[in-house]
C-alpha cells in the first residue's frame, strides 16, 4: 500500500504531476498560492512547464485561455474565493464562453478552512460556477477520488472547475473506485432516506448514516461529486425509492448542492428536502471542527435533518 | 509614396466603408473605434500577419487579438476582404444566427483568434498565446490591439507585468490612442497619460507613432518584430471616427446609431462607391 495522502490538496499536487507525465501539453499556472494548492509538486517535477503569474488571478485566467487556445492544457490553481469571485468574469468571458480547455483547480473551499475567517471562506463558488454555461464542476471528497477527478478533467476537452477543501480528510474510497462524469457514487446503499453530500461532508454523511442505522433507519449516501453535469437520474431515483432527501455541503444552502437538488426535485419528483450547509451568513474565524459544529454541519445535525425529512415524508403520506 | 503604402491606404478606406455599411445595416455597433483602428488593421491583415485564410486554425499562423472587441466591424471587414468568409456575410452582423457577433467570437467566426469584448481581457489572452509559442518554440507572433479607455482596466497592467517577466518579445501590443471613451475624453474620465512612460516602466519596448500614417505603422510593426528580449507596444495616436469629418473626435460616435443619411454622407466623404442592394 502506498503512503496515505493526508488531504485532497496533496492528492491534487500528486495527480497533477501524473497527468503532466501523461500529457506533455499540461502546464500549470499559479497565483502565489502553490504551497497552499500544492501545485508546487508540479513545479519540482516540471519547472519549465510551471508558470507563476503572481497575485493576479484575473490575468491568470486570461493567460490560461491564451495557452488553451494555442493547444496547451493549463491547470490554473488558486483559492476558491479568488478563482470563482475575483476572476469570475475572466473565467466566464475568456474561458467558458469560448469553451477553452482550461482546468481551474480551486482549493480551500468552504468554512472548513477555519481560522483565516470569512474573507477566505468560499461559500458561494458552487452557485456561481454552476450558473455559467459550458462549465464542468466537480467536487471530490477524498484523496483517491481527487486523484481520479484530476485524471478525468485532464482527459476532458472543455472548461472545468474542481473544488477542493483544505483540511486533512479520511479515505472513503479505495483504488477500485470507478468514477463516471455525471454519475453520483452510491457510497452507502439505503432505503429510508437519502443523504446527498459533497466534499468534506461525505464522511460526515456516512457518520450520520451510522447514527441512523443505530435507530433502525437505513440511510442511502450519495457522493454527488459531479455537480455539473448533475446526476438527475440518481436524484429522481432516490426521491422515488426513499421519498425524502437531505443535502450536505460546506457551502451556502442557496444555489449549491441543495439548490441544484431542489431544482431537480421540484421539476420532476417533489419530495421533502432538508438542506444542511451554511445558512446564508458569513462565518468567522475558528477551528474547522468548532465552525462546522457552530454552523450545524456535523454528523449529528445531518442525522437530525434526516429524521426531520422522514417525519415530513410520513406526514405527507398520512394526509393522502 | 510607394505603391504598397498607397495600396494599404486604399484598403483601409475600403474597410472603413464596409464597417460603416455593416453598422448602419445592423442598426447598432461601434463606428468611432472601428474607424480609428482601420489603418492599423489594414497594415496587419494586408501586409504584416503571416496568415492563411484557407486555414484559419493553422497552428503556425500569427495571432491577432482585438482586445478592444467593440471595434470588431473593422476586423470583420478585413477578414471578409482577406477571404475568410464572403463579403455578403458582413450584412448579417449582430443578427440572430449570424457568425458575426456583436463582439468577436473565436468559435463562430473564421479568422477570429480570441473571444473578446470585455475590456482588459484580450491582452492577457495574447500573453498566454505568446507564452505558448515560447514553450513550443514556435515562431508565430501575437498582436493585440487595445483601446485607450481600456488602459484603465487593472488587468492590462497585470498582463503587462507578466509579458515582460516572461520576456515575450513575440508579442506586440498596439494601443489605439484616440483619446475618447463612452462618457468623454480620457482626461475627463480617468487620465491615462503619460502612457509611454507607463509601458516603459512595466518593462516594454515602446514606440509612439501616428496611427493613421501607413509608413509609420509599417515601420513600427517591423521594429517590434526585430526587438529581442522584451514585448513591444506601439502607442498609435489616432482620431476616433477618422475619415468621416462629422464623426471625427466626437464622443457620441463611440456607438451612436448610423442612420441612412449619416451613411450617405460618410460614404461620399470616403469616396466609396455604393454597391449591391442599397447597402
Amino acid at each position: 500500500m502506498e503512503d496515505r495522502i493526508p488531504n485532497n490538496r496533496v492528492a491534487y499536487g500528486r495527480a497533477l504531476v501524473a497527468v503532466g507525465e501523461k500529457y506533455p501539453d499540461v502546464v500549470a499556472l499559479e497565483a502565489d498560492l502553490g504551497k497552499g494548492t500544492q501545485s508546487v509538486f508540479f513545479r519540482e517535477r516540471f519547472p519549465d512547464r510551471y508558470f507563476p503569474i503572481g497575485i493576479a488571478e484575473a490575468n491568470m485566467m486570461g493567460i490560461a485561455a491564451g495557452l488553451a487556445a494555442s493547444g496547451k492544457i493549463p491547470f490554473a490553481s488558486t483559492f476558491c474565493v479568488f478563482a470563482s469571485m475575483r476572476a469570475v468574469e475572466q473565467l466566464r468571458n475568456s474561458i467558458a464562453y469560448p469553451r477553452l480547455n482550461v482546468k481551474v483547480v480551486a482549493t480551500n473551499a468552504g468554512i472548513e478552512i477555519g481560522p483565516d475567517g470569512a474573507t477566505h471562506q468560499a461559500i458561494e463558488d458552487i452557485a456561481i460556477i454552476r450558473a455559467i454555461p459550458n462549465m464542468t464542476l466537480l467536487v471530490p471528497s477524498d484523496p483517491p477520488m481527487t486523484m481520479q477527478v484530476i485524471h478525468m478533467v485532464a482527459a476532458l476537452d472543455g472548461p472545468t472547475y474542481v473544488r477542493i477543501g483544505r483540511q486533512d480528510t479520511p479515505y472513503i474510497y479505495d483504488g477500485n473506485l470507478k468514477l463516471e462524469l455525471g454519475k453520483a457514487v452510491v457510497t452507502r446503499p439505503g432505503r429510508d432516506v437519502t443523504i446527498m453530500a459533497i466534499g468534506n461532508m461525505v464522511c460526515r454523511a456516512l457518520a450520520a448514516a451510522d447514527i441512523l442505522a443505530g435507530e433502525g433507519i437505513s440511510a442511502r449516501v450519495l457522493d454527488m461529486f459531479s455537480i455539473k453535469p448533475l446526476d438527475e437520474e440518481a436524484i429522481i431515483q432516490a426521491a422515488e425509492e426513499t421519498g425524502c432527501i437531505v443535502t450536505a455541503e460546506d457551502h451556502n444552502i442557496l444555489g449549491g448542492l441543495g439548490g441544484a437538488v431542489a431544482e431537480v426535485l421540484c421539476s420532476s419528483r417533489p419530495v421533502p428536502l432538508v438542506r444542511i450547509g451554511v445558512r446564508d451568513v458569513f462565518a468567522q474565524s475558528g477551528s474547522s471542527e468548532d465552525l462546522l459544529r457552530y454552523y450545524g454541519m456535523t454528523p449529528e445535525t445531518i442525522a437530525e435533518a434526516a429524521r426531520r425529512a422522514l417525519r415530513q415524508r410520513d406526514s405527507l403520506r398520512q394526509r393522502r | 509614396m510607394t505603391d504598397q503604402i498607397q495600396e494599404l491606404q486604399e484598403i483601409a478606406r475600403e474597410l472603413r466603408c464596409l464597417a460603416l455599411r455593416m453598422i448602419q445595416n445592423a442598426g447598432s455597433g461601434h463606428a468611432g473605434g472601428s474607424l480609428s483602428a482601420a489603418d492599423i488593421v489594414a497594415a496587419l491583415y494586408f501586409s504584416v500577419l503571416n496568415i492563411d485564410p484557407s486555414r484559419p486554425d493553422w497552428p503556425e499562423r500569427d495571432r491577432l487579438v482585438l482586445s478592444k472587441g467593440h471595434g470588431c466591424p473593422i476586423l470583420y471587414a478585413a477578414l471578409a476582404r482577406r477571404g475568410y468568409f464572403p463579403i455578403d456575410e458582413l450584412w448579417t452582423l449582430r443578427q440572430l444566427g449570424s457568425r458575426l457577433q456583436g463582439h468577436p467570437d473565436m468559435r463562430k467566426t473564421p479568422g477570429v483568434d480570441a473571444t473578446t469584448g470585455s475590456l482588459g481581457q484580450g491582452i492577457s489572452v495574447a500573453v498566454g498565446m505568446a507564452l505558448a509559442a515560447k514553450i513550443n518554440r514556435a515562431s508565430y507572433r501575437v498582436y493585440a490591439i487595445m483601446g485607450c479607455g481600456e488602459m484603465q482596466e487593472g488587468q492590462v497592467w497585470e498582463a503587462a507585468m507578466a509579458a515582460s517577466h516572461y520576456h515575450l518579445d513575440n508579442l506586440t501590443g498596439i494601443v489605439d490612442y484616440n483619446g475618447l471613451q463612452i462618457d468623454g475624453t480620457n482626461a475627463q474620465i480617468m487620465e491615462i497619460a503619460p502612457l509611454g512612460e507607463k509601458w516603459r516602466a512595466f518593462g516594454w519596448h515602446v514606440l509612439e507613432i501616428d496611427g493613421h500614417n501607413m509608413q509609420e505603422i509599417l515601420n513600427a510593426l517591423s521594429l517590434t518584430r526585430q526587438h529581442v528580449g522584451q514585448p513591444s507596444v506601439i502607442i498609435a495616436r489616432t482620431i476616433k471616427g477618422k475619415g468621416v469629418s462629422f464623426m471625427e473626435n466626437e464622443v457620441k460616435w463611440h456607438s451612436s446609431v448610423v442612420t441612412k443619411e449619416d451613411l450617405e454622407r460618410a460614404l461620399a466623404e470616403l469616396g466609396c462607391e455604393r454597391k449591391g442592394n442599397g447597402r
